[in-house]
């Protein structure tokens, strides 16, 4: 005879609970808003409501794009490629010297650059200041101190100390991404419950496992969420970093269109950044869902 | 019997809410643990049985007296004491199995290793079959024994369980104390269990032990042995409900209402004098 006296099975279904606070999928309204908003665009912009200066109508930001994207260049260099054209003659100017690529990829470069330095250096902090009371005391003071300020604020200071190259940029987008990690992990660290310190110690675990295996591991949904806070700080911040004598990237472009009143391109440039930081947050929120599958479970 | 843990004059307080004076949560307590007991602390809640645990444990440094552990005091938190905890305390980013090993993981044994001997205590408990599952899709029963499957896995000569049943429902609890049982005999442990129920209390021990509060002292000793009982018979029911554990029950019952009247008395008196 087995010693289980128990026969039942333990699959929860995903059911939404009676009353459970805003149940339901809201998908679909998302989808109806969006459309909402685009035809309104589109509408006022036809009937002609609002000057162009104002408010371009979907098909001149459209058009922006296919230009300072250099679409039909890029098709034309495809078909060379696959040799159904035999030259490219589509010119590429781009907008402020550089294609809408390439603009994203100095403005990626910055923010990952800012946001993978912060990570590395603000999760060992902010765990440490969750363990030790003599680092909670030596960080406590600076990051609460600086963290309210707007970084507009501290930028000048960037530029007399780094300069207008590229490290007094990664300097400012850091900045805004290393507090809400280190205010992140330091809070996940109080998460694990003292009876799962408990239980490691007793199972022979040193100082250095609890922290290794209970402690980082209880606050990674935490960790995980102070990144995502982090890497939608380091896209706002990113214009500001972007004012000071930069050559390319999509703040540069905004600033720039804005001087010459093109503001096609600046509502360009608010979407791209818009959408580039909303597929990272999915993205973040994916690896959340991979990562930590049990939060808000226990 | 060998003695395996041993305490003399063992007091711990705690400084009292009001800034006044101190809570005496155990007051010189004096008690051996010898292999093979199956040792039930029982008493109202408050009395102390929870810090008597944590500090056989490591989890607490008494304020005075001395703890032995074959003879080599006490300094913290060690393998050969496991510990099952009331609310389970597993961890969620791991599964059953993977919580099952963790204690060896931590001490470095081959993963092979660790996987046979994690299955072997979980089939012990019955749980071959969720090898494979998340802790938060298990129930608290099942749960309760993947944390007792942990603790046997690093395979410590004493088990301190801290109100493992507290949380179950009636028909779980009954299973979960024979489960608890058989395990015990088959891995020869000393086991330190406490419990705020007197029917698993008599149920369970080979020596029971009945506390008071303020302070935390060991009022009553009993030296049981329906466990052997239950081992060899296998009927629950019939002990539970045969005369000489009713009797025992209701004694037990009336030592500790009547310590709960002397108290209300105590109050009422200190309260109504002038
Ligand atoms: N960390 C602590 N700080 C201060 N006082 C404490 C602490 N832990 C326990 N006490 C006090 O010590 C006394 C005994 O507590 P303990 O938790 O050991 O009781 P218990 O017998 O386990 O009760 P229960 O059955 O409710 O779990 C109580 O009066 C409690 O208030
Ligand atoms: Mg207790």
């Amino acid at each position: 005879m087995s010693l289980n006296p128990f026969a039942r099975k333990a699959s929860l279904p995903i059911v939404d609970q009676y009353g459970a606070p805003g149940r339901g999928n809201s998908t679909f309204i998302s989808l109806v808003t969006i459309v909402v908003i685009l035809g309104g665009w589109w509408l006022i912009t036809h009937l002609e409501l609002i000057r162009p200066l104002f408010l371009p109508s979907p098909e001149m930001v459209i058009s922006k794009f296919n230009k300072i994207a250099c679409t039909s260049h890029y098709t034309e260099v495809f078909l060379v490629f696959i040799g159904a054209l035999d030259e490219v003659s589509a010119p590429c100017h781009g907008f402020s010297e550089h294609a809408l690529h390439e603009h994203i990829l100095w403005s990626l470069y910055r923010v990952f650059t800012s946001f993978f330095l912060a990570a590395i250096t603000a999760i060992p902090i902010g765990v440490a200041m969750g363990m030790s009371r003599f680092t909670r005391g030596v960080f406590d003071p600076p990051i609460e101190f600086y963290r309210p300020i707007p970084p507009l604020a501290y930028l000048p200071l960037t530029i007399i100390w780094f300069g207008i190259g590229e490290s007094g940029k990664i300097f400012l987008i850091y900045l805004a991404c290393f507090a809400p990690i280190a205010i992140n992990a330091r809070a996940g660290v109080r998460s694990v419950s003292i009876e799962q310190i408990h239980a490691a110690y007793s199972m022979g675990a040193s100082r250095g496992q609890v922290i290794r295996q209970v402690v980082i591991k209880a606050a990674l949904p935490e960790i995980l969420t102070g990144m995502r806070v982090a890497i939608a700080f380091g896209w706002t911040t990113l214009v500001a970093a972007e004012m000071v004598a930069a050559k390319a990237g999509i703040g540069v472009m905004v600033l720039n269109a804005a001087r010459f009143l093109a503001t096609d391109i600046v509502f360009l440039g608010i979407v791209v950044i818009g959408a580039v930081a909303f597929v990272f947050d999915l993205a973040m929120r994916r690896l959340e869902k991979s990562l930590v599958p049990w939060k808000g479970k226990v | 019997m060998a003695t395996v843990i041993s305490l003399s004059r063992v007091s711990m307080e705690f400084p009292a809410l009001e800034g006044a004076g101190t809570v005496k949560a155990l007051d010189n307590i004096d008690f051996d643990f010898r292999s093979g007991e199956f040792v039930v602390a029982l008493g109202a809640s408050g009395c102390g049985k929870t810090t008597l645990l944590n500090v056989i444990a490591g989890f607490l440094t008494p304020t005075s007296g001395e703890i032995l552990n074959h003879g080599h005091p006490i300094t913290g938190p060690g393998r050969d004491r496991g510990v099952v905890f009331q609310k389970h305390a597993l961890l969620p980013w791991l599964n059953v199995v993977e919580n099952t090993e963790f204690g060896l993981m931590l001490q470095g044994i081959p993963a092979s290793e660790r996987r046979r001997r994690a299955q072997e205590n979980l089939s012990l408990v019955g749980l071959s079959d969720f090898q494979r599952y998340p802790i938060y899709q298990l129930s608290g029963g099942m749960q309760q024994r993947v944390g007792l499957a942990r603790a046997l896995t690093c395979d410590p000569d004493m088990l301190l369980m801290d109100e493992p049943l507290g949380a179950l429902d009636a028909f779980t609890r009954e299973n979960m104390q024979e489960l608890i049982l058989r395990v015990w005999k088959a891995t020869d442990k000393v086991v330190f269990f406490i419990t705020h129920s007197v029917e698993e209390a008599l149920f369970m021990a080979t020596r029971l032990v009945v506390m008071s509060p303020r302070p935390g002292r060991i009022t009553h000793e009993y030296s049981l042995d329906f466990c052997h009982r239950f081992l060899e018979i296998g009927d629950a029911r019939k002990i539970k409900s045969s005369t000489e554990f009713i009797r025992m029950r209701e004694e037990i019952l009336s030592i500790i209402h009547g310590e709960e009247v002397d108290e209300i008395a105590d109050t009422t008196a200190a309260g109504g004098a002038p």
